[in-house]
Protein backbone atom coordinates (compact mmCIF):
# COMPACT_ATOMS: atom_id res chain seq x y z
CA UNK A 1 0.00 0.00 0.00
CA UNK A 2 2.69 2.50 0.95
CA UNK A 3 4.73 1.41 -2.09
CA UNK A 4 1.81 2.27 -4.40
CA UNK A 5 1.23 5.69 -2.80
CA UNK A 6 4.96 6.43 -2.92
CA UNK A 7 5.33 5.50 -6.57
CA UNK A 8 2.29 7.59 -7.52
CA UNK A 9 3.82 10.59 -5.70
CA UNK A 10 7.19 10.04 -7.42
CA UNK A 11 5.43 9.90 -10.83
CA UNK A 12 3.72 13.25 -10.15
CA UNK A 13 7.06 14.77 -9.08
CA UNK A 14 8.90 13.53 -12.17
CA UNK A 15 6.12 14.92 -14.38
CA UNK A 16 6.48 18.35 -12.74
CA UNK A 17 10.28 18.20 -13.17
CA UNK A 18 9.97 17.47 -16.89
CA UNK A 19 7.42 20.26 -17.40
CA UNK A 20 9.61 22.74 -15.53
CA UNK A 21 12.66 21.90 -17.63
CA UNK A 22 10.63 22.15 -20.86
CA UNK A 23 9.61 25.62 -19.67
CA UNK A 24 13.27 26.41 -19.02
CA UNK A 25 14.04 25.70 -22.68
CA UNK A 26 10.92 27.06 -24.36
CA UNK A 27 10.15 30.39 -22.64
CA UNK A 28 11.53 33.62 -24.13
CA UNK A 29 12.96 35.54 -21.19
CA UNK A 30 15.16 34.98 -18.15
CA UNK A 31 12.36 36.01 -15.77
CA UNK A 32 9.80 33.72 -17.42
CA UNK A 33 12.30 30.86 -17.36
CA UNK A 34 13.09 31.50 -13.69
CA UNK A 35 9.42 31.54 -12.75
CA UNK A 36 8.47 28.36 -14.64
CA UNK A 37 11.53 26.31 -13.79
CA UNK A 38 11.92 27.24 -10.13
CA UNK A 39 8.32 26.66 -9.09
CA UNK A 40 7.84 23.43 -11.05
CA UNK A 41 11.17 21.88 -10.08
CA UNK A 42 10.85 22.84 -6.41
CA UNK A 43 7.42 21.20 -6.18
CA UNK A 44 8.54 18.20 -8.22
CA UNK A 45 11.62 17.47 -6.15
CA UNK A 46 9.70 17.97 -2.89
CA UNK A 47 7.05 15.48 -3.99
CA UNK A 48 9.75 13.00 -5.12
CA UNK A 49 11.41 13.22 -1.70
CA UNK A 50 8.06 12.84 0.11
CA UNK A 51 7.24 9.77 -1.98
CA UNK A 52 10.66 8.31 -1.23
CA UNK A 53 10.02 8.94 2.48
CA UNK A 54 6.65 7.13 2.27
CA UNK A 55 8.26 4.11 0.54
CA UNK A 56 11.11 4.06 3.06
CA UNK A 57 8.71 4.12 6.03
CA UNK A 58 6.89 1.19 4.46
CA UNK A 59 10.14 -0.77 4.05
CA UNK A 60 11.34 0.04 7.57
CA UNK A 61 14.27 2.29 6.54
CA UNK A 62 13.60 4.95 9.17
CA UNK A 63 16.93 6.82 8.84
CA UNK A 64 16.43 7.28 5.10
CA UNK A 65 12.83 8.44 5.60
CA UNK A 66 13.72 11.09 8.18
CA UNK A 67 16.62 12.34 6.06
CA UNK A 68 14.25 12.62 3.08
CA UNK A 69 11.77 14.65 5.17
CA UNK A 70 14.53 17.02 6.36
CA UNK A 71 15.73 17.37 2.77
CA UNK A 72 12.15 18.20 1.66
CA UNK A 73 11.89 21.05 4.18
CA UNK A 74 15.35 22.27 3.19
CA UNK A 75 14.55 22.33 -0.55
CA UNK A 76 11.21 24.07 0.12
CA UNK A 77 12.98 26.85 2.08
CA UNK A 78 16.16 27.38 0.05
CA UNK A 79 15.01 27.09 -3.56
CA UNK A 80 12.58 30.10 -3.57
CA UNK A 81 15.16 32.13 -1.64
CA UNK A 82 17.78 31.45 -4.27
CA UNK A 83 15.33 32.24 -7.05
CA UNK A 84 14.43 35.57 -5.43
CA UNK A 85 18.11 36.54 -5.15
CA UNK A 86 18.67 35.49 -8.77
CA UNK A 87 15.76 37.57 -10.08
CA UNK A 88 17.05 40.59 -8.16
CA UNK A 89 20.56 40.05 -9.50
CA UNK A 90 19.34 39.64 -13.07
CA UNK A 91 17.25 42.84 -12.86
CA UNK A 92 20.09 44.83 -11.33
CA UNK A 93 22.62 43.56 -13.87
CA UNK A 94 20.43 45.08 -16.59
CA UNK A 95 18.95 42.10 -18.41
CA UNK A 96 16.07 43.51 -20.49
CA UNK A 97 12.53 42.15 -20.22
CA UNK A 98 10.91 40.34 -23.13
CA UNK A 99 9.28 42.83 -25.53
CA UNK A 100 5.85 41.33 -24.85
CA UNK A 101 6.02 42.17 -21.13
CA UNK A 102 3.49 44.75 -20.04
CA UNK A 103 4.62 45.87 -16.57
CA UNK A 104 7.86 46.24 -14.59
CA UNK A 105 6.87 47.01 -11.02
CA UNK A 106 10.36 46.63 -9.56
CA UNK A 107 11.70 49.39 -11.83
CA UNK A 108 8.75 51.69 -10.95
CA UNK A 109 9.38 51.11 -7.22
CA UNK A 110 13.06 51.93 -7.60
CA UNK A 111 12.23 55.11 -9.53
CA UNK A 112 9.70 56.26 -6.93
CA UNK A 113 12.19 55.63 -4.15
CA UNK A 114 14.91 57.83 -5.67
CA UNK B 1 9.30 -2.07 -9.83
CA UNK B 2 12.79 -2.01 -11.38
CA UNK B 3 11.47 -1.00 -14.81
CA UNK B 4 9.45 1.83 -13.26
CA UNK B 5 12.53 3.18 -11.46
CA UNK B 6 14.54 3.09 -14.72
CA UNK B 7 11.75 5.08 -16.42
CA UNK B 8 11.94 7.68 -13.63
CA UNK B 9 15.73 7.90 -13.86
CA UNK B 10 15.64 8.34 -17.63
CA UNK B 11 12.98 11.06 -17.28
CA UNK B 12 15.15 12.97 -14.81
CA UNK B 13 18.14 12.49 -17.10
CA UNK B 14 16.15 14.03 -19.96
CA UNK B 15 15.30 17.00 -17.75
CA UNK B 16 18.99 17.37 -16.89
CA UNK B 17 19.86 17.39 -20.58
CA UNK B 18 17.33 20.20 -21.15
CA UNK B 19 19.06 22.15 -18.35
CA UNK B 20 22.45 21.47 -19.95
CA UNK B 21 21.10 22.77 -23.28
CA UNK B 22 20.11 26.02 -21.57
CA UNK B 23 23.52 26.24 -19.85
CA UNK B 24 25.26 25.83 -23.20
CA UNK B 25 22.99 28.08 -25.29
CA UNK B 26 21.80 30.67 -22.74
CA UNK B 27 22.21 34.16 -24.16
CA UNK B 28 22.87 35.95 -20.87
CA UNK B 29 24.73 34.97 -17.65
CA UNK B 30 21.54 34.90 -15.50
CA UNK B 31 20.09 32.21 -17.78
CA UNK B 32 23.07 29.98 -17.07
CA UNK B 33 22.86 30.70 -13.35
CA UNK B 34 19.17 29.73 -13.27
CA UNK B 35 19.98 26.49 -15.08
CA UNK B 36 22.77 25.66 -12.62
CA UNK B 37 20.34 26.19 -9.72
CA UNK B 38 17.71 23.94 -11.32
CA UNK B 39 20.31 21.26 -12.08
CA UNK B 40 21.38 21.27 -8.43
CA UNK B 41 17.78 20.70 -7.36
CA UNK B 42 17.41 17.81 -9.85
CA UNK B 43 20.50 16.08 -8.44
CA UNK B 44 18.75 15.86 -5.04
CA UNK B 45 16.00 13.84 -6.75
CA UNK B 46 18.66 11.58 -8.30
CA UNK B 47 20.10 10.98 -4.83
CA UNK B 48 16.66 9.95 -3.52
CA UNK B 49 16.29 7.51 -6.44
CA UNK B 50 19.73 5.99 -5.85
CA UNK B 51 18.92 5.57 -2.17
CA UNK B 52 15.63 3.83 -3.05
CA UNK B 53 17.32 1.46 -5.53
CA UNK B 54 20.25 0.43 -3.37
CA UNK B 55 18.47 0.58 0.01
CA UNK B 56 21.40 2.44 1.58
CA UNK B 57 20.76 5.77 3.29
CA UNK B 58 24.09 7.54 2.78
CA UNK B 59 22.92 8.80 -0.61
CA UNK B 60 20.52 11.08 1.26
CA UNK B 61 23.51 12.56 3.14
CA UNK B 62 24.95 13.38 -0.27
CA UNK B 63 21.61 14.92 -1.29
CA UNK B 64 21.40 17.09 1.84
CA UNK B 65 24.92 18.46 1.44
CA UNK B 66 24.37 18.92 -2.31
CA UNK B 67 21.26 21.04 -1.63
CA UNK B 68 23.21 23.14 0.88
CA UNK B 69 26.15 23.70 -1.49
CA UNK B 70 23.84 24.46 -4.43
CA UNK B 71 22.02 27.09 -2.33
CA UNK B 72 25.29 28.75 -1.28
CA UNK B 73 26.55 28.73 -4.86
CA UNK B 74 23.31 30.28 -6.14
CA UNK B 75 23.45 33.06 -3.54
CA UNK B 76 27.10 33.76 -4.39
CA UNK B 77 26.38 33.92 -8.12
CA UNK B 78 23.38 36.21 -7.52
CA UNK B 79 25.56 38.56 -5.47
CA UNK B 80 28.12 38.47 -8.27
CA UNK B 81 25.43 39.35 -10.84
CA UNK B 82 24.33 42.28 -8.66
CA UNK B 83 27.93 43.54 -8.75
CA UNK B 84 28.11 43.89 -4.97
CA UNK B 85 30.84 42.79 -2.60
CA UNK B 86 30.37 39.54 -0.69
CA UNK B 87 30.51 40.97 2.84
CA UNK B 88 27.70 43.44 2.36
Amino acid sequence: MSETIGYIMISIGVLFDILGCVGLVRLPDVYNRLQAATKCVTLGTSVILLGAAVIAFGRGLDAFAIKALICTIFVLITSPTGAHALARGAHKSGVPLWEGSVIDEYKETEENKS
Amino acid sequence: MNGLMSIFIWALAGSSFLCLYRIAMGPTPPDRTVSIDILGTLVVGFCAFMSLITGKDFYMNIGLSWALLSFIGTIALAKFLERRSFDE
